[in-house]
């Protein structure tokens, strides 16, 4: 910045900034700091900060009392093989409006986003009942069903964006040179996409793990993912708040990790491409 | 280059896709029409009879369906005050010189990455409780009387809860958006002796004017279902207080059964979100076209 920036400026947008920064990220850190803390103390008035004796046993007990691990891996299941799968029908879908857009193109994929202005809440009631009697209630395979076409209008965006951006003159020299349809999908596209694509799959891994509109409705223990398991504690005897928050700290740990790296195509994601 | 290869080829590769979400549209949206039109409880099984529109009076001159659509526009609407609002001041101070601006920004982005039963029972039991959460004892410390947050502001406290959980969002944009902001634009306001305050108002809130819009949309499209935050805490009570559309719903759908009620709500939920959205792509659409 060369406009007039004095220290005194930079010292105080730097403090307040933190502090902002901070208050913001406190209730997770308050979270954390309670899961290592005994059952009494984080419930104890007035509330230690740093000096109560530090025990890791609430994580423990969490995962012997709830099997917390079987949770884990359905959500880890559930979020992985739904964006798995919508990348599978995405891809070509992407590729083709990305690369041989007709007049239709822009029709189509409008039309595809106004899938997702429908409130999920208008086809509980089908999707229930067909869940009911296909057998697909509180299965790992009906989640992943919902949350793969719940995702699938935000997955084909996201590709289309990063898609469009490549270069087509490359591709029509490559088609010069004599590169059949597969060749140049394997040898010249793939390389280009690669980026665009391992962005779409971290965000939509990330919203489909959160996903708890679903997870919530259509699954009770069986298939449950962390989602379920979490809301679990909300029963009025459940008042454990230490083992909640042990619970819930290992809950979000990886995707807070995996969503610090993907922030940047996060704003890209979400906005469809019209925020860069 | 569209030759008719590619043309079917094009075709060809999008097909499965369009095909697919094409089912999961009209397929339930079909069926939920259907059962709107039926007396049909899961208590009574056998019993479903064709009876017109008569969910649908049900329905809309239930008190609780009026209750819980105001519940719904002000949930709506606070939280996107809140969140544009102070996402901007956010967003302004974050680009601002600072020491560590990197990992100030993952600070203020990670509750988005926080599933929201989490975040609305941490909130709800270690900071709103009103014996022991956190604010009950700043409360106190400051000689002031703590509050019972979900007993006496119940709306506002999943308000505050949810705005929470999308600021980072509304931040996260703005900044971007403020970073692509030419430098040398502000820089010629000053010479030219403009106020921080108008440079504000004359270019960077212009400038904003579209990335605002689209924080809008999007928050909007999720804002409308806001559910597990009101499952885990509220229950939609006390009374009817914090039950919003999508809540009452799946209280009549899994709690009473009532298939058709929960159809012909359903849909009239999905009415309103095509109202909002229609409304909301008229208002923004110049400001979109790419």
């Amino acid at each position: 910045m060369a406009r007039r920036t004095t220290t005194t400026h930079a010292v105080v947008s730097t403090g307040a900034a933190w502090l902002v920064g901070l208050i913001i990220f406190f209730p997770i850190l308050w979270m954390i700091l309670a899961s290592f803390k005994t059952e009494l103390e984080a419930f104890a008035t007035p509330p230690s900060f740093l000096f109560f004796e530090w025990t890791t046993e609430n994580y423990g007990i969490v995962q012997e009392r709830s099997d917390y691990m079987h949770h884990a891996m359905n959500s880890l299941t559930i979020a992985g093989g739904s964006v798995l799968i919508a990348m599978l029908f995405a891809i070509p879908a992407a590729y083709a409006m990305a690369f041989a857009p007709t007049e239709r193109t822009r029709g189509t994929l409008l039309w595809m986003l106004s899938t997702k202005m429908m409130p999920p809440v208008g086809v509980l009631v089908p999707i229930y009942l067909v869940f009911r009697d296909l057998g697909l209630l509180d299965t790992r395979t009906g989640l992943i069903i919902v949350l793969c076409l719940g995702n699938l209008p935000i997955v084909i965006w996201m590709l289309f964006t990063y898609f469009k951006e490549i270069p087509k003159d490359i591709l029509e020299a490559a088609r010069m040179d004599g590169a059949t349809i597969l060749k140049e999908l394997a040898f010249v596209l793939t390389p280009m996409a690669v980026p665009g694509i391992a962005s779409t799959l971290l965000l939509n891994f990330i919203l489909a793990w959160n996903e708890a509109f679903w997870t919530l409705n259509l699954s009770t223990s069986n298939a449950a993912p962390l989602t379920v398991f979490i809301a679990s504690y909300s029963s009025p005897e459940g008042l454990f708040w230490a083992k909640l928050s042990a619970a819930s700290t290992l809950a979000i740990a990886p995707i807070l990790i995996l969503g610090w790296f993907s922030q940047k195509q996060l704003v890209r994601g979400l906005t469809f491409g019209a925020v860069k | 280059m569209s030759t008719r290869q590619t043309r079917v080829l094009g075709r060809v590769l999008t097909a499965p896709s369009v095909g697919l979400l094409f089912v999961w549209m009209i397929v339930p949206l079909a069926m939920t029409i259907y059962f709107s039109t039926l007396r049909y409880n899961l208590l009574n099984p056998g019993t479903e009879d064709f009876i017109g529109l008569e969910n649908y009076v049900y329905f809309l001159t239930d008190p609780a369906f009026l209750a819980s659509l105001r519940n719904t526009l002000v949930l709506v609407g606070s939280v996107l005050l809140i969140t544009v609002v102070l996402g901007t001041g956010v967003a302004l101070l974050i680009d601002q010189p600072i020491f560590g601006r990197n990992i100030v920004r993952l600070l203020v982005i990670a509750p988005f990455f926080v599933m929201p039963t989490v975040s609305a029972l941490v909130w709800k039991n270690l900071l709103m409780h009103p014996v022991s959460g956190l604010f009950a004892w700043i409360a106190t410390s400051l000689g002031l009387r703590p509050i019972d947050w979900f007993a006496e502001m119940p709306l506002f406290s999943i308000i505050l809860i949810v705005s929470w959980q999308w600021l980072p969002f509304a931040s996260l944009i703005l900044l971007t958006a403020l970073q692509s902001l030419d430098e040398e634009q502000k820089e010629a306001a000053e010479m030219d002796g403009a106020k921080a305050f108008s440079t504000f108002f004359y270019i960077t809130l212009p400038h904003l004017a579209r990335p605002i819009t689209v924080v809008i949309l999007i928050e909007t499209i999720f804002l409308l279902t806001v559910f597990a935050e009101i499952f885990v805490t509220t229950g939609g009570g006390p009374g009817l207080q914090t039950t919003n559309i999508a809540f009452l719903i799946y209280s009549q759908a899994l709690i009473q059964y009532d298939v058709g009620g929960a159809s012909a709500g359903g849909l009239v939920a999905v009415v309103l979100a095509n109202i909002v959205a229609m409304f909301l792509v008229r208002m923004v659409g110049k400001n979109l076209e790419t």
